[in-house]
């Protein structure tokens, strides 16, 4: 059962076991509706019991389950003719994000998400979804490209982090961040963004501030790692655990810290279980969001867009 | 910031803050050469070294002593403060870290914030402070930022930020993260509307900090051999397992990479702001667009 978490597998034993049965009894042609029963309803009990009352840690692992649906999945689901644009026109084309456009429901869009790899071969490719520079200028870009023509942009969130490294650093990485959320913050037409898997940092922020921002609910968006926070604050990376609890880091959070506008459910078990359900989830959400956003001219949207911002944070004044 | 007026701030009983931060006494080993420098010298060149130019970290009222025309400075936003949104606990409670870096800067957040001329130019002026929980920016500072940058789009005026900081503030958890999209944001108005920004960056600017407002000056301007970047070299080196280069990360390395556009010795420093000031604000924006204006209307 490789590619499947400690926590999930006393579960996926149990509906083995039950598909062995049923296929076996179907063979012999017996009667085991009894023991099928049994059986069925004690799965039912322990998913209850397994995803009844996840962990921050353990959310965190579905967030980075190897099974999740990645953004081009969510691209093939929503049925997007999707037409990939390459490259930042200054240094190369960074796998790591994705970008182009096509058509949802019949209205022309801009999609962009970070993309992570299945296997290793892929992953070394997209760089395991974590930017260079160069893949925020290509998202800047492409999303510049959609709203000099009106089209909305969808953004999907899914990286651990942008990339710390040498060529990363000299072709000016925080740059490259910092003007995507000054120029996303201003670009004249809808933007929805969804956080799929992991939301790391300011590389997910890099291509994370639109007009709704939504998750799924077993993924997670933070300020920084739980192993990174534990290891600095607690100095012991495999405190993790503890430092996910501390950061308050999963969708149930952030809508309680009024930082996202909407929780996507996913079906029980995480989106990897029904990839295609959590696809139907995601692109309900996404039509709804953009048919509301669509009702508005560009300057209440970017005026709106600056509030939304503006209204995040707690402090005191004294 | 001369001699005179330092010692008329402290007749005036103003606290020196950075008296707690150098012991007492008459010379002080330098961290870059490892000379011994006097103390009266070390002031006289505002904090840096004449052996080998090393710049000390200072404290944001001495850049501010240092950037504003004496007396003109008024603090804005300094009302605003932490709380503990997600009473987070490491090691120790943030609730007591805050009230411990209360305690030792004597200011309630890791931003000055307040309006001052420097060379006759009124400029809003927002100056991070490091001894203030590393710099680190939590709600306060993206609150106080964003309300000054809006303050400089009401008073027409230019905003400069001074950054030194170790990034965002973890123990703010995702506000801490959303800062930097409501810094950035606001910063684009004041683009919009015309007005300048200049971003000083000092030692060090990294993390979340180095990746929105102070990466988003019209001029950037970084002090000598401060450490800059999005990444810490610590982490890059864990993650890469390779050595890092030579000067990597540094004022000079960044310059030379295209990512900052001078590198200015502080005794110079407010001259070449004043200079940046006087060059892109003398009648600036309304010029500007009785310019395009006067553009529109001839058909151009
Ligand atoms: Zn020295």
């Amino acid at each position: 059962m490789a590619g499947w978490l400690e926590f999930e597998k006393p579960l996926l034993e149990l509906e083995q076991r039950i598909d062995e049965l049923r296929s076996f009894a179907d063979d012999q042609n017996l009667d085991v509706a009894k023991e099928l029963a049994r059986l069925e309803s004690k799965a039912e009990d322990l998913r209850k019991q397994i995803y009844g009352k996840l962990t921050r840690w353990q959310v965190t692992q579905i967030a980075r389950h190897p099974r999740r649906p990645y953004t081009l999945d969510y691209v093939r689901m929503l049925g997007i003719d999707f037409t990939e644009l390459h490259g930042d026109r200054r240094f190369r084309d960074d796998e790591a994000i994705v970008a182009g456009f096509g058509h949802l429901n019949s209205r022309k869009v801009v999609i962009v998400g970070h993309q992570k790899g299945r296997d290793t071969k892929q992953n070394i490719q997209r760089n395991f979804g974590m930017a260079h520079p160069e893949g925020y200028r290509k998202a800047l870009r492409v999303m510049k490209l959609g709203a000099k023509f009106g089209r909305p942009i969808i953004t999907f969130v899914d990286t651990p982090g942008a990339w710390p490294g040498i060529g990363a650093e000299e072709r000016g990485q925080a740059e490259a961040i910092a003007v995507n959320l000054f120029e996303m913050s201003h670009l004249p037409v809808p933007i929805v963004i969804v956080v799929i898997g992991e939301g790391g940092s300011g590389g997910a922020l890099g291509i994370g501030v639109g007009d709704r921002v939504l998750m799924l609910e077993y993924s997670i968006y933070s300020v920084i790692s739980p192993e990174g926070c534990a290891s600095i604050l607690f100095r012991d990376a495999a405190r993790a655990s503890q430092a996910a609890d501390a950061m308050k880091i999963t969708a149930k959070d952030l809508s309680e810290l009024g930082v996202i506008d909407e929780t996507v459910p996913e079906p029980p078990g995480g989106a990897h279980r029904d990839p295609e359900a959590a696809g139907r989830a995601v692109g309900e959400a996404i039509e709804r969001h953009l048919s509301e956003l669509e009702q508005m001219g560009s300057v209440e949207l970017v005026r709106k867009r600056l509030a939304k911002f503006m209204a995040m944070g707690e402090f005191k004044e004294v | 910031m001369d001699q005179v007026s330092w010692l008329k701030r402290r007749k005036r009983g103003i606290k020196d803050s950075k008296k707690r931060e150098m012991p007492d006494g008459l010379w002080r080993k330098c961290e870059g050469c490892g000379e011994i420098v006097y103390h009266k010298e070390l002031e006289r060149n505002l904090w840096t070294c004449n052996k080998c130019g090393y710049h000390f970290r200072l404290q944001a009222n001495q850049y501010r002593d240092i950037l504003v025309d004496p007396g003109s400075f008024v603090e804005l936003l300094s009302g605003i403060e932490s709380t503990d949104p997600l009473e987070f606990v490491d090691s120790k409670k943030y609730s007591d870290r805050l009230t411990a870096a209360k305690k030792k800067t004597g200011h309630n957040s890791a931003v000055l914030t307040g309006s001052g001329r420097l060379g006759g130019h009124l400029a809003m002026l927002a100056l991070l402070d490091f001894g203030f929980l590393g710099g680190s920016m939590g709600s306060v500072m993206g609150e106080k930022i964003a309300r000054l940058t809006r303050m400089a789009i009401e008073e027409r005026v230019p905003l400069i930020t001074l950054s030194s900081t170790g990034g965002a503030r973890m123990q703010e958890g995702i506000l801490s993260l959303m800062q930097m999209a409501k810094t950035s944001a606001m910063l684009a108005r004041l683009h919009d509307e015309g007005l300048l920004h200049v971003a000083i960056q000092a030692h060090p600017t990294t993390g979340g900090v180095t990746a929105s407002f102070a990466s988003l000056g019209d001029v950037i301007i970084a002090e000598p051999g401060a450490l800059i970047g999005f990444a810490g070299p610590r982490v890059i080196q864990q993650t890469i397992r390779e050595d890092l280069p030579e000067g990597f990360q540094r004022s000079e390395f960044l310059m030379e990479h295209g990512m900052i556009d001078i590198v200015v010795h502080r005794k110079e420093l407010k001259d070449v702001v004043v200079k940046v000031l006087d060059f892109f604000t003398n009648d600036g924006p309304d010029r500007a667009e009785d310019t395009l204006g006067q553009a529109r209307k001839q058909g151009l």
